[in-house]
């Protein structure tokens, strides 16, 4: 007897369903495709993330690790069925305290809590380290998300709404925040046409070789099931793609020669039906392997073989930013220090791999995938297709984590490719091996340092040299390289400087943008010298920063005096009494304990330039306001979590003087929405608000002409009517009865803000920025001495954000960066070619995150709205020294390499017990 | 083949009748499947599994925690054996000389059973397996049949004295831990066979245990280096029996003969570390990868069995270093 196919059916959110898909398929797959629970993220299909946690018979469990039919006869929740009331509460209370910033891991993080809180209503903190242990978050440093699952039980509503003129400041709950909590929100991989194929990318095993492609024509004929190969040969315009008008150099599909591995050589488009599991082994392809570049040294050798021939000694880029005499200064100083640094590779390790599909429309096409640079996209799109940038349409998901690597083309050019020349839907998701082995990276640096002060404690020359592996092709490499000069004294008054900078190919994965553009990298040198001059110097870290900081009327290193809004200082004096504190309290620690365990507290301080460096980077808002009295907001600023939308909507509000629920937000899409530039830079809250805040401002005063008013004049919008109150005058501006544009508004406006700079001269003097946000983080951290573990116990982070428009996203962002800034002290670094997965390469989890003390320090910058700034990358630059500087006041080791793992920290304590008894 | 009606838990019983659960794709398997098909095997009987292993030679699917990391969208190709299902593989039965851990056993389910002493230490390795989500559904006899350098489960087995039930249509067979496990990913499994149960002596299961483990971070991590230790006192204090192993320092974990040698006799107090030497990890070969140097994991190896050892005497579990 054989027995028939039978479907399996189970218990999905609380009904009964049956499903003919294989009973091996990973359940995490089958819900999704199958079975409709798009809210169940894969993230790592390996069991690394817990993104596609769902509960199997009221129990965790990773979806992607078991097979549909294990779930036979079981019952099946998934983030879309947690609807009772406990599910609610919890969602609620993610709300309120922001603990969902892109929303990504938020499914996972939700199923798991609920499935704590049905056993155990009010749990401690460790019992919710213990419950989302399996969770990894990339964006909220997990803090809100500890404190939204113990606050859990109390009934507060989320602040959602504002009174006109009261958004700025509010602890607004995020616009979008409702659809990251049950479920709906729309990712990259979230979205695809029924009929949509799928596309899978051939790649180079290699860091180097020369391949040839066999007889792709026969291969395809044999293999029913593929639709299609795409190749070099396919691309209609231009087969490379940039971020940099000069030094677009990648190329869409490799041809004849690869430059490190996992790069594309063709694209396999498949039909649906088995594409995921159809197997890309036999693609005719063959390898002959060549001697890799691997490191700086080797690829600067001048017998080394440049990879782009108009490269020569392999240097993509180099930077210099001098001001007065450097060498002499140093040679005169009466205390010097110096140090050789090096940081390694920092993979972004968002939880969501790229994804999205393209469909051709006419001789339009239409890409709709997770990105930060929509119009980046589209010109590149064009490009590579030979068709004019209004003829690419890019449609931006939600993006779950960006952090710099998404504002590079990732599946776009190959979905764009294959949907042109086929003219049928594609879609493509990357496989997370995929994601880590082809995209952009932190910059591995080498730096060496010296600084010079003077005897009363000043600093006098500064002498910085630092290398950064870029990889095989540019991406952002030419920012890092002219970035890091500009910043790498940070927010000190340094008289004399010398800063130079190379980024240089080598047959590696290219390094990009990461959260501050290479100024982490330079700061773990910068921040820890100064503790060493200090030290030299015989004066606390702390007053050695306050007697140097930069003050608005000193020049920078770049000669720009700011003349107002910066508020390092201010920084340093509010964190002052923290740091007496935590000195005191590891001094403290350490004399009653003498031995195993030590502590220490070290300090770090940064600067970041907000928006472009010396560079155009316009935003354009444009807002309508509609005869029903409600405003269209043309969001065009893309909200990878940090929360543009939101607090661009605050800011337009009180510009225009409307409370903010009578905004509705049209998110970016390049047919729709002006050129909101990238989200990079720190630069949305600053750039971008600041052009909410103009067209807010002028829409007012077109309410005001109309209604012959004056500027102090109070506006109250209700439906379908302005009230206009002057000094007692009260008038009605009935808006149904005025006439309305083509897009349907009675009134419209749009406006642009560009940052006022200047160009960077030969010696890299000007005003590169308008704005700089500047902090300085307190590490309070343990050093296991017998084996080299290192523990952050308390985080305390001050930050001149300008005015802060919404203080909890803010604070978000604060522990998102101290997160990313932990591991990367203490724990990340990939190495290309091994360990492209999760369990490899290793970001904190929840038990790894300390809490983190917020101090917002409100220094109006003269230009941004409100006098806000940005604030995202600067939370991350001083974590990293600020723990290194705790381990040395903890053991007296330094660590020039980073990161800090055990095996590094021990042998440096090894090495020190040496020196001091040998 | 007749195949028994399902049994068991209500919530986990199969859909009607069949359990063998056959779908269109890739790979030919006969005699169950009339066209190429993946086979999808349920069984709830362990005799239908043996009968089924020794027959299609499939993969053998238990919690999934390990086998599902390398699959594609769907498992295999080539016929699936979920043993998932199997009554008689579930529990742990406590006998009078020894405790039984069915061989479908989740780490979960070890944690949540009343057990004495001597499996604080596997308890503790159980709540260190990745996350929760893997202990809901990986299993302690999966753990050792993937046999990886770095597994939680096997030092504390090793102290335990662990022995697996092996069984396959018609024959049944008892290997040690220490034996089963030959090399990297290499184990005695045969074609055919499954793990049903893993067997510990009653009287080292009554002595006083711990489990550390030495990670980058806190959750979800693989073991840098991981010691068990158990110590069984007689009653004037004095250490009958002692065992110490080491994980993730060589290709297959090991113990530590020589000091487990230089254990027994003495008082069992905190003293007892100061019989750890670095001779007593001489033997193992710990390789340089991404997590640690050689000679790093040597060193902690060394911290960490003082670690161990102290706990046990104290009477604390351990978990992460």
């Amino acid at each position: 007897m054989k027995p028939e196919p039978a479907p399996i059916r189970f218990k999905l959110n609380g009904q009964q369903i049956s499903t003919d898909a294989p009973a091996g398929r990973r359940l995490s797959h089958a819900l999704r495709e199958n079975l409709g629970q798009r809210g169940v993220k894969v993230g790592c299909d390996a069991g690394d993330c817990g993104a596609c946690t769902v509960l199997l018979n009221g129990a965790p469990v990773c979806a992607c690790l078991t097979a549909l039919g294990q779930v036979n006869g079981a019952a099946v929740e998934t983030i879309e069925g947690l609807g009772d009331p406990l599910a609610e509460k919890l969602k609620q209370s993610f709300h309120r305290h922001g603990a969902a910033q892109c929303g990504i891991c938020t499914p996972g993080m939700l199923v798991s809590a609920t499935a704590l809180l049905r056993r155990n209503a009010t749990p401690s903190e460790d019992e919710v380290e213990q419950a989302l242990g399996g969770v990894l978050c990339r964006c909220t440093g997990y803090r809100k998300i500890i404190d939204a699952v113990c606050d859990v039980n109390r009934s507060e509503a989320p602040e959602t709404s504002a009174k006109a003129g009261q958004a700025v400041g509010a602890r607004l709950a995020r616009l979008d925040g409702v659809r990251k909590l049950d479920g709906s929100e729309i990712f990259g991989a979230d979205d695809w046409p029924e009929d949509a194929l799928v596309l899978r990318c051939i790649r180079s095993p290699h860091a180097h070789a020369w391949f040839a492609l066999g007889d792709v024509a026969a291969w395809q004929a044999a293999h029913p099931g593929v639709v299609r190969v795409v190749t070099a040969d396919d691309v209609p315009g231009r087969n490379l793609f940039g971020t940099i008008g000069p030094f677009i150099d990648q190329p869409v599909f490799a041809r004849g020669i690869t430059r490190f591995k996992g790069e594309a050589v063709a694209a396999v488009i498949l039909e649906p039906e088995n594409a995921w599991q159809f197997d890309l082994k036999s693609f005719p392809v063959t390898w002959e392997e060549l001697s890799p570049l691997l490191g700086i040294a080797e690829a600067t050798d001048p017998k080394a073989t440049p990879l782009h021939e108009t490269r020569a000694g392999n240097i993509l880029t180099t930077g210099l930013v001098q001001r007065g005499d450097a060498a002499g200064a140093m040679a005169d100083s009466d205390v010097t220090v110096e140090g050789a640094y090096e940081t390694g590779f920092v993979e972004h390790a968002y939880i969501e791999p790229e994804a999205g599909f393209a469909r051709r429309v006419g001789d339009r096409i239409e890409i709709q995938a997770c990105t930060q640079s929509p119009y980046l996209d589209r010109d590149e799109m064009a490009a590579i297709l030979g068709i004019a940038p209004e003829d690419v349409r890019i449609i931006p998901t939600a993006v779950g984590g960006g952090f710099g690597s998404k504002l590079d083309l990732s599946v776009q050019p190959f979905i764009g490719v294959a949907a042109w020349v086929l003219n049928r839907p594609v879609r493509m998701v990357y496989s997370r091996s995929e994601s880590m082995m082809s995209t952009t990276k932190r910059h591995p640096a080498r730096i060496r340092m010296k600084v010079g002060a003077s005897k009363d404690g000043r600093i006098r020359a500064i002498e910085f040299h630092g290398d950064f592996n870029t990889g095989a092709y540019a991406s952002w490499g030419p920012t890092v390289a002219n970035r890091v000069p500009v910043h790498a004294s940070g927010p000190y008054f340094v008289p004399n400087y010398r800063a130079t900078s190379r980024a240089i190919h080598t047959h590696l994965v290219p390094a990009g943008a990461f959260r501050g553009f290479g100024v982490p990298q330079s700061a773990v040198a910068q921040e820890q010298l100064y503790d060493e001059l200090a030290e030299k110097l015989g004066l606390d870290p702390l007053e050695f920063r306050l007697k140097n900081a930069l003050s608005a009327d000193q020049p920078t290193v770049c000669g720009q005096v700011l003349g107002g809004g910066l508020g390092f200082k201010s920084c340093l004096e509010a964190l002052a009494p923290h740091w007496r504190r935590a000195r005191a309290e590891a001094e403290a620690f350490n004399k009653a304990n003498s031995g195993r365990y030590r502590r220490g507290a070290g300090i770090a301080g940064m600067w970041y330039g907000c928006g472009n460096t010396s560079l155009p980077n316009p935003s354009t808002m444009r807002m309508g306001l509609k005869p029903d009295g409600r405003i269209a907001l043309y969001q065009g600023a893309v909200d990878i979590g940090q929360g543009s939308n939101t607090v661009v909507t605050q800011i337009s509000a009180d510009a225009l003087g409307a409370p903010i629920e009578r905004f509705d937000l049209l998110s970016a899409d390049t047919d729709q929405t002006p050129d909101c530039g990238k989200t990079s830079a720190s630069r949305q809250t600053f750039v971008t608000g600041k052009a909410a805040f103009l067209a807010g401002r002028k829409l007012r005063q077109e309410i005001l002409r109309i209604a012959n008013a004056g500027e102090d004049a109070r506006l109250s919008f209700g439906d379908g009517v302005i009230v206009v109150e002057e000094q007692g005058r009260r008038q009605e501006l009935a808006l149904k009865r005025l006439p309305v544009d083509a897009r349907g508004y009675v009134l419209q406006v749009e406006e642009t803000f560009d940052p006022p700079t200047s160009p960077l001269d030969a010696n890299g003097q000007g005003a590169p920025y308008a704005v700089y946000g500047s902090g300085a983080h307190i590490a309070e951290i343990e050093v296991d001495t017998d084996l080299g573990i290192v523990r952050v116990l308390k985080m305390t982070c001050a930050h001149d954000v300008g005015r802060a428009v919404n203080p909890t996203l803010i604070e978000g962002q604060i522990e998102g960066g101290v997160a990313q800034g932990l591991g990367m002290a203490l724990m990340e670094e990939f190495f290309p070619g091994r360990g492209e997965n999760l369990h490899d390469y290793l970001i904190p989890t929840i038990g790894d995150m300390p809490p983190v003390e917020s101090i917002l320090i409100e220094e109006e910058s003269p230009v941004g709205p409100f006098g806000a700034k940005g604030i995202g990358e600067q939370a991350l630059i001083p974590t990293a020294p600020a723990i290194l500087n705790g381990i040395y006041h903890a053991t007296g080791i330094r660590l020039r390499r980073i990161p800090a793992i055990p095996d590094r920290v021990r042998a440096a304590l090894l090495a020190r017990k040496e020196t001091r008894h040998g | 083949m007749p195949l028994a009606p399902p049994s068991g838990n209500p919530l986990l019983t199969p859909g009607p009748a069949d359990k063998i659960i056959c779908t269109q794709t890739i790979s030919s398997v006969e005699p169950f499947c009339a066209r190429a098909c993946l086979l999808f095997a349920q069984p709830t009987r362990l005799d239908e599994a043996l009968d089924l292993a020794a027959r299609i030679r499939p993969l053998v699917l238990a919690g999934g925690t390990d086998l599902m990391v390398g699959a594609s969208a769907d498992l295999g190709p080539g016929p699936v054996l979920d043993i998932s299902r199997i009554g008689e593989l579930k529990g742990i039965a406590v006998a009078d000389d020894s405790i039984v851990i069915g061989g479908g056993t989740t780490w979960s389910e070890l944690v949540a059973a009343e057990l004495p002493h001597g499996f604080d230490g596997l308890k503790a390795a159980a709540l260190e397996v990745g996350s929760i989500q893997i202990q809901n559904r990986g299993t302690i006899a999966g753990n050792l049949c993937n046999a990886s350098p770095a597994a939680d489960g096997v030092p504390p087995l090793l102290t335990l004295d662990g022995e697996l039930e092996i069984q396959s249509a018609g024959t049944r067979r008892r290997v040690a831990v220490a034996e089963f496990i030959t090399g990297n990913r290499k184990t005695l499994l045969q074609p055919g066979e499954l793990v049903t149960a893993i067997r510990i002596p009653r009287q080292l299961a009554e002595g006083r245990s711990s489990f550390l483990k030495l990670g980058s971070r806190r959750y979800l991590v693989i073991s840098i280096v991981s010691v068990a230790a158990l110590l069984v006192p007689d009653r004037s204090n004095k250490v009958i029996e002692a065992r110490v192993a080491v994980g993730a320092c060589s290709a297959v974990a090991q113990r530590l003969p020589q000091l487990e040698a230089a254990l027994v006799g003495r008082v069992l107090d905190a003293s007892l570390v100061d019989a750890v030497k670095t001779e007593h990890v001489a033997g193992l070969a710990p390789i340089d990868d991404v997590r640690g140097s050689a000679g790093y994991r040597k060193d902690a190896a060394r911290q960490l069995v003082r670690e161990a050892l102290l706990a046990a005497v104290e009477g604390r579990a351990g978990g992460i270093a």
